[in-house]
């Protein structure tokens, strides 16, 4: 093979570009969907045929985040200027933000989000961390029955989990967990360890023994020789296993319906609800989705360059 | 710098036996090599010394103290992986910092050894460099750095150049000399490259199917290899080994390759000393230098055929035709013309070793000399 590639070979075929603008739209749609009815005026967000150009509004966000009360008439110039820029924006609506005693009232969607935030932070924290531990005691030692505790940690993921819905609501019940962060971080993080071992075994035993005995030789501790060699070797592992293990739980819906409905509600089950109550306000449960979205968007984004494998490869001849 | 003393040493990896009652001294800043082919064992038995695997039964002593129970970082010996094991995620300076820090050396320490040993192994300038920018002749220079920054009791070695293309093992091979010389450190040395064995080490160990076959110098298992394994490994091109028929008189005795009808002379006290050796088969065995080759007819050598003919640019290898069997001859390049042609030959007594056929034992018979 010459070492000359032509232009097209370096850019790829025409077909394949088209193709894959075309597959890069098709999955993009929805999110730009969201993402523009989030911003929408609510006069033209189930508008037919869509509108796609238009002023972008902070209302669905104001509306998202408040309690608000029907506006008998109009406000007066007085208030309308006394008010703050985003509490304008739902005046045109026929709406204010309802205020106690002076204080904005807020909508739970805040509470749902940090929940959302501390349930899968937590639990991909925990999962990822046994996870690694696990794998790694897998991967190095010799222990009786690998290859069957290894398939039965698998299997707790085999059945579909909706199956045990109803003995989990009571099993919290009787210990009190519903409705508590705590009680879905378990419920998460037991989802996602098996997930986490079987992931991050591959991962560690591609990391060759020697460079651990290297430090055993050395005068290093196991436990030393493992924070300081191989967790550093493992971080590709460990940020593509955190990754897939906050994407599940940030996700869950079915127990997070089932098991919580107020203070440790998540998100997910919290956006539909919103549904039910009332006039369905379209562009406010976009905005709310649209916010859904970032975290994971963030959190993949941050990890980008552990998620490239083969970085740190090749110090090891094979 | 210390002895270590291997005392009666037993491996099972399940139900395979590894190391099979091995015995061995090394002496202070002695330079050994563990020779022998693949899967015989010699690994296993550096990581035993190392004390990243554990043995069976036995003791291993250094400065003989019994360590077989002691963890490998409280041995005090340090072990260079044939992969070399560089951190990936560390750059030169501080792989070869690493096993100092483990001791929480002060800084200042830390660094002017480092440097020292940088100079030492030439690799000052590549400190800052990390593993996955080396070559592989340097990853490994950063690897003995960092076995040799510690001044452990010893240093174990197990195919350390072995990954290297032919010519960077050359070079690495006389560096590894040189600084064994100038660091007189004890060092075992694992290899498969019987060259590498004969030119690094002070003395051989020869392992085969986990059983020690033979310690000595190198002109020890080369002159005078104990078995027909150590016979057959040392040594290129290999030694022409062949069943042999004693034939006694005439004030000589005559040695013929079996069924071959030619009988080579020998002087006639060589039948007395085979015929003390027993009444089991025998086995001769000769290096292509030790068949001496001419033109013409000459008393003691017995007409043979030139049947092929490699040129190795210094010499020749030539494959002699004796009755239905083969020997093959070292020549001055060029000597025999071409395949087919008769010449005569006559097998050196002095390089000439006999083996009892059974048990592959040398009968130890040396002649002339
Ligand atoms: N961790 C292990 N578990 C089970 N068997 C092993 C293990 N390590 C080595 N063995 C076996 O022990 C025997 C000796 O292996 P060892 O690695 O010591 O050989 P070696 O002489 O170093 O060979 P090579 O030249 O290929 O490196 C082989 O049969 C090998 O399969
Ligand atoms: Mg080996």
């Amino acid at each position: 093979m010459a070492a000359v590639t032509t232009r097209a070979e370096r850019i790829g075929h025409p077909i394949a570009i088209v193709a894959i603008i075309v597959v890069t739209l098709i999955f993009l749609a929805p999110i730009l969907w969201i993402t523009s009815t989030a911003f929408k005026p609510r006069a033209v967000a189930t508008s037919v045929p869509p509108t796609v150009i238009f002023q972008p509004e902070v209302t669905p966000f104001v509306k998202l985040f408040t309690k608000r009360v029907q506006l008998r008439e109009q406000p007066t110039q007085e208030v309308y200027d006394a008010a703050p820029w985003w509490e304008q924006a739902i005046f045109d609506n026929g709406e204010r933000v309802l205020r106690v005693r002076g204080n904005v009232q807020p909508s739970q969607y805040g509470n749902r989000f940090i929940n959302s935030l501390i349930v899968a932070g937590l639990s991909t924290i925990l999962a990822v961390g046994m996870g690694t531990f696990t794998a790694y005691g897998f991967s190095r030692f010799k222990i009786a029955g690998r290859d069957d505790l290894l398939f039965f940690i698998l299997s707790t993921r085999m059945l579909p989990p909706i199956v045990v819905a109803i003995p989990m609501f009571l099993m919290y019940r009787t210990f009190s967990l519903t409705d508590t962060h705590i009680g879905l971080i378990i419920l998460y993080t037991a989802f996602n360890l098996s997930f986490a071992v079987w992931l991050m075994k591959g991962f560690m035993d591609e990391i060759p023994k020697e460079y651990e005995e290297a430090a055993l030789v050395d005068g290093y501790t196991r436990m030393q020789a493992f924070f300081k060699i191989v967790l550093p070797e493992a971080t590709t592992g460990i940020a593509a296993t955190a990754v897939f293990s906050f994407i599940i739980a940030w996700n869950e819906y079915a127990f997070a319906l089932i098991l919580t409905n107020r203070r440790a509600q998540t998100a997910p089950p919290f956006i539909p609800s919103q549904i039910g109550s009332g006039v369905v306000d379209w562009t406010a449960i976009a905005a709310g989705t649209f916010l859904f979205l970032l975290p994971v968007a963030i959190f993949t984004f941050l990890l980008r360059n552990h998620l490239l494998r083969g970085v740190t490869f090749g110090a090891i001849r094979k | 710098m210390s002895t270590i003393s291997l005392q009666s040493i037993e491996k099972y990896f399940g139900e395979n036996y590894v190391i099979r009652k091995l015995n061995l001294e090394i002496a202070d800043r002695e330079f050994v090599v563990l020779l022998g082919p693949s899967g015989c064992g010699k690994t296993t038995t550096l990581r035993a010394i190392a004390g990243l695997e554990a043995i069976d039964s036995g003791d291993i002593l250094i400065d003989g103290k019994p360590v077989q129970h002691l963890r490998a970082g409280d041995r005090d010996i340090a072990f260079v992986f044939q992969l070399f094991a560089l951190y990936p995620h560390l750059s030169a300076y501080d792989n070869i910092a690493f096993p100092l820090r483990a001791t929480r050396e002060g800084t200042d320490v830390v660094d002017r050894q480092v440097r020292e040993v940088a100079k030492a192994l030439q690799i000052e300038h590549l400190l800052k460099s990390m593993p996955s920018a080396l070559s592989g002749g340097d990853m490994q220079r950063v690897a003995i750095g960092r076995a040799l920054v510690r001044r452990p009791k010893a240093l174990l070695m197990d195919e350390p150049i072995g990954a290297l293309d032919a010519k960077l093992r050359e070079d690495m091979r006389s560096e590894l000399k040189r600084l064994h010389v100038e660091n007189e450190a004890t060092t075992v040395y694992v290899t498969h490259d019987q060259v590498e064995a004969m030119s690094l080490a002070d003395r051989i160990a020869i392992m085969h199917d986990g059983v020690l076959q033979q310690v000595g110098t190198p002109d020890d298992v080369y002159l005078y290899p104990a078995n027909l394994f150590v016979a057959q490994f040392v040594g290129s091109p290999v030694m022409n080994i062949a069943d042999i028929e004693v034939r006694s008189g005439n004030g000589a005795t005559r040695i013929e390759p079996h069924g071959s009808g030619v009988g080579f002379e020998f002087p006639a006290e060589l039948g007395n000393m085979l015929a003390a050796a027993g009444d089991g088969g025998l086995k001769l065995g000769v290096r292509p230098e030790g068949i001496q080759v001419a033109h013409e007819q000459t008393t003691g050598f017995q007409q043979v055929e030139a049947h092929l003919i490699e040129p190795l640019g210094a010499y020749d290898i030539v494959d002699l035709k004796v009755g239905d069997q083969f020997l093959r001859a070292r020549t001055a390049s060029g000597f025999v013309n071409r395949p087919g042609d008769q010449v005569w030959a006559r097998l050196d007594e002095e390089q000439t070793h006999f083996f009892d056929a059974n048990s592959g034992d040398s009968l130890g018979i040396r002649l002339g000399g």
